[in-house]
C-alpha cells in the first residue's frame, strides 16, 4: 500500500548572517494510513523543522531546498500557494505544543470549529457545522460539549484546550495530523488522558499521525515506528520495538540509557559527554562524532549514509553499537 | 535520630485582595469576597540528614510552593519549619544559609549582567565565608566541583548552554556550604541527554559533600531514580508518603497509584493508556472532603464529606485514604 505521506531526503536550510544553517539536511521517512510514527530529537535537533516544512509553514531566512514531499502521490513542495492553503486544515492538520497560542482568545470555541470547517467546504450550513463541531469535542472526551462551546478558550485548562485543539484538528478528517510535542506542556494524568484520545481517534478514523517530542518513553508507548532525529539527520529509524530493545546508533543507545528507569535506581546514569554542536558550525564527518564513544577514524572525514539493515532499520553510522570494535 | 528539616502543619494561603470597586459595591451591600488559594494546607514531614526525599504532584498541587518555604523564600501563613543543622562546630555557616535552592530555569535565575566569578562569590563575600581576595581560587573550586573550567570564570551567564547554566546554578548554591538543597524541578528544562548529565552530578556532590536533597519534580522517572522517601502532594495536601521501594511496588492512595500508571515508560514498550479521567480542580474551590474524591473509582459517601487523615498504614508508609480504615 502507498504510504499517506512520503520524505524523501528533505532539506530545509536557513540563510543567515553568520552562515546557511542546515536545520534539516537529508531526512526521508514514510507514514502509511493509521499508522502513528515518532520523530524523536532534542532540541535544536530539525524535529519541529521538519513537522513545519511538510505544512510550508517555513518563513524566511529559511527555505526548503530539496528533496520531495509527496503526500498521496503529490509533491506539497511544488504546490501553488492557494492549493497548499486550502489543504492545510483540511487534509494535513497540525497539532502545536501550546494550544495558547493556538487558539483565538477574543471567539468563542464554537465560532473557531465553524470558521474551520466552513473555510474549507463553504456549502456546509451553519447547524450543520455547529452539529460536527459537537460532534467532535465529544469525541476527545469534553463533558457536555453543547454548553462547553459557547466558552472562550481562557475559561478551559490546558489539558481541555489541547483537546479543543485535536477537535479542530480533526474536524475536516484529515488523513494525516501532524502533531508538534502536544503533550509536553501537560501533567501526567492529563498526558495520559490526551494520549489516548489520539490513539483511539487514529485507529477509529485510519488517520496517519507524526508524533513529534523530545520524550522517548511518550513515542515507546504509542508509535509503530521510531525516528531519531540528530542535528537535522535521521539517525536511525526502524520498528518500535526493535529500536527501543536494542538500539543501533550509538545515540540512540545514548538517549535510551539517560532516561531514568526503575530498572536502575540509584546506578549512575549513562550519559551522553558534551552537547548539541551548533548546526552552523557542524564537522565534516558524522555530527555526533565528538561525543560519540563508538568512534573510528571514518567518523571524523565523511557523514555515513543511510544503510538499510535487515530488520526494516534505516541507519547512518560506521560502527553501530553491537558490531565488533575494528 | 533527630530530623535535620522538620515541618510541622504548614499552610500557605494566596489572598487576592478586593480592588477599589469591589470594596465599594460591597458597601452598597453586595456581596464581594477575597479569593483565597491554600496552596499549601496543613502539611507536615520530616528529612533525614543524607537522605533524598521526591515531592512529586501535577500543577498546582502546591509542590513549589512548599519547597519555597522550605528554603525560606516564603514566610508559612500558619505552622513551622524548623531545620537543625548536623553540623554545629564553630566557623561553620548560619543554619539560615544551610538551606539552599536551585531553580527550574537557569535562564532567569543568574543575573544576565553579572560574571560567573561574580555570582559564585557574592553570597560567600557578603557573609563572611571568604575574603574579596580569594574570591578567583573559591570560584574556580566551585566550578571544578560542578564540572566546569576555569574559562568560565570572566564569561557572562547567556554564554553558557542551558546545561552549563544550570550548573553555574547548582555551584552558587553550594558556595555557602549548605547542608539540604532544594531542588524545584532542577532538571525539567534541560535535553533528555543533558539531564542525565546534571542528575549524576547531584547523586556525585550528594556523596563528595554529604548533602540532603528535597528533590520536588512532576517527573515521576526522576523521582524514582534519585529519591529514598517519596511525597505524593495533590492540590495543597500530602496524600502519601513511603519509602521508595513501597511508592513503586505497592502504592496505596488511589492517585498514587493513577500517577504511576499514567507514566510513559520505556520498558513497557506498546500499550493502551487507561488515564484517569477528569480534570485537575481549581484549587481556588476544591472539592469537599478528599481533594481526589470526584476523579476516584473507589469514592464513597465518606469520602465527599470527611478529609482522610494521613494515617500510617506500615512502618514509615503513611497514606491519606478512607479507603484503608475499613479492611
Amino acid at each position: 500500500m502507498a504510504p499517506i505521506l512520503d520524505v524523501r531526503n528533505l532539506q530545509t536550510h536557513f540563510f543567515t548572517k553568520g552562515g546557511v544553517l542546515k536545520a534539516v539536511d537529508g531526512v526521508s521517512f514514510e507514514i502509511g494510513a493509521g499508522e502513528i510514527v515518532g520523530l524523536v530529537g532534542e532540541s535544536g535537533s530539525g524535529k519541529s523543522i521538519t513537522g513545519f516544512s511538510i505544512l510550508g509553514l517555513v518563513d524566511a531566512p529559511g527555505r526548503i531546498v530539496g528533496g520531495e514531499i509527496l503526500f498521496k502521490g503529490k509533491d506539497l513542495k511544488t504546490l501553488p500557494v492557494a492549493e497548499m492553503q486550502k489543504m492545510r486544515g483540511s487534509s494535513i492538520a497540525m497539532i502545536f505544543q501550546d494550544p495558547m497560542m493556538t487558539l483565538n482568545p477574543v471567539l468563542r470555541i464554537e465560532t473557531q470549529m465553524i470558521e474551520a470547517i466552513q473555510t474549507h467546504d463553504s456549502s456546509v450550513s451553519k447547524d450543520e457545522a455547529r452539529q460536527r463541531s459537537r460532534d467532535a469535542l465529544g469525541l476527545v472526551g469534553i463533558s457536555s460539549p453543547e454548553e462547553r462551546m459557547r466558552a472562550y478558550p481562557h475559561q478551559f485548562s490546558g489539558g481541555m484546550r489541547q483537546r479543543v485543539s485535536i477537535a479542530i484538528a480533526m474536524l475536516n478528517r484529515p488523513d494525516l495530523i501532524i502533531a508538534d510535542e502536544p503533550t509536553t506542556a501537560l501533567d501526567v494524568t492529563i498526558q495520559g488522558q490526551v494520549i489516548h484520545e489520539m490513539q483511539k481517534l487514529c485507529k477509529k478514523t485510519k488517520t496517519a499521525l507524526l508524533w513529534i517530542t523530545h520524550d522517548l518513553a511518550v513515542v515507546a508507548g504509542i508509535s509503530s515506528r521510531i525516528c531519531v532525529m540528530y542535528a537535522g539527520r535521521i539517525v536511525e529509524q526502524g520498528p518500535n520495538e526493535a529500536l527501543i530493545g536494542s538500539p543501533m546508533h550509538p545515540y540512540t543507545n545514548g538517549l535510551l540509557g539517560s532516561v531514568p528507569s526503575q530498572n536502575r535506581r540509584g546506578e549512575p546514569l549513562q550519559q551522553i559527554e558534551g552537547i548539541v554542536p551548533s548546526l552552523l558550525d557542524l564537522p565534516p564527518g558524522c555530527a555526533f562524532e565528538n561525543r560519540c564513544s563508538h568512534a573510528v577514524d571514518a567518523c571524523s572525514q565523511s557523514a555515513p549514509d543511510e544503510m538499510v539493515m535487515a530488520d526494516q532499520r534505516i541507519l547512518r553510522c560506521f560502527n553501530r553499537v553491537g558490531q565488533d570494535q575494528t | 535520630m533527630k530530623p535535620l528539616l522538620k515541618v510541622s502543619n504548614v499552610s500557605r494561603d494566596f489572598i487576592k485582595s478586593l480592588d477599589l470597586v469591589a470594596k465599594f459595591l460591597n458597601r452598597l451591600g453586595q456581596d464581594h469576597r477575597e479569593e483565597i488559594v491554600h496552596a499549601v494546607d496543613d502539611v507536615s514531614f520530616e528529612v533525614f540528614n543524607g537522605e533524598v526525599v521526591g515531592i512529586v504532584g501535577e500543577s498546582g498541587c502546591g509542590k513549589s510552593t512548599l519547597g519555597k518555604m522550605v528554603a525560606g523564600i516564603l514566610p508559612p501563613t500558619a505552622g513551622q519549619v524548623h531545620f537543625d543543622s548536623a553540623n554545629k562546630s564553630e566557623g561553620a555557616t548560619p543554619d539560615d544559609l544551610k538551606t539552599q535552592m536551585i531553580f527550574q530555569d537557569p535562564f532567569s535565575s543568574l543575573n544576565p549582567r553579572k560574571k560567573v566569578i561574580d555570582i559564585l562569590t557574592e553570597a560567600p563575600v557578603h557573609h563572611g565565608l571568604i575574603k574579596a581576595s580569594e574570591k578567583r581560587e573559591f570560584a574556580l573550586d566551585m566550578l571544578n566541583r560542578v564540572g566546569l573550567d576555569s574559562s568560565a570564570l570572566g564569561r557572562y551567564p547567556h554564554q553558557f548552554s542551558g546545561g552549563q547554566r544550570q550548573r553555574i546554578g547548582i555551584a552558587r548554591a553550594l558556595a555557602v556550604s549548605p547542608e539540604l538543597l532544594v531542588c524545584d524541578e532542577s532538571i525539567a528544562a534541560l535535553d533528555v541527554s543533558i539531564q542525565a548529565q546534571v542528575l549524576n552530578l547531584f547523586v556525585k556532590l550528594k556523596q563528595d559533600y554529604d548533602l540532603t536533597y528535597l528533590f520536588i519534580s512532576h517527573d515521576i522517572g526522576v523521582i524514582e531514580h534519585i529519591s529514598d522517601r517519596v511525597i505524593v502532594m495533590y492540590l495543597g495536601r500530602i496524600v502519601e508518603t513511603a519509602p521508595i521501594e513501597a511508592f513503586v511496588k505497592q502504592p496505596n492512595h488511589p492517585y498514587t497509584k493513577a500517577l504511576l500508571e499514567g507514566v510513559p515508560r520505556l520498558e513497557i514498550g506498546h500499550r493502551n493508556y487507561e488515564p484517569v479521567s477528569g480534570e485537575i480542580p481549581s484549587p481556588l474551590d476544591p472539592p469537599t472532603g478528599c481533594h481526589f474524591h470526584p476523579r476516584c473509582k473507589h469514592s464513597s459517601e465518606r469520602c465527599k464529606a470527611v478529609r482522610p487523615a494521613l494515617v500510617e498504614i506500615t512502618p514509615d508508609h503513611f497514606s491519606a485514604c478512607h479507603l484503608n480504615d475499613s479492611e
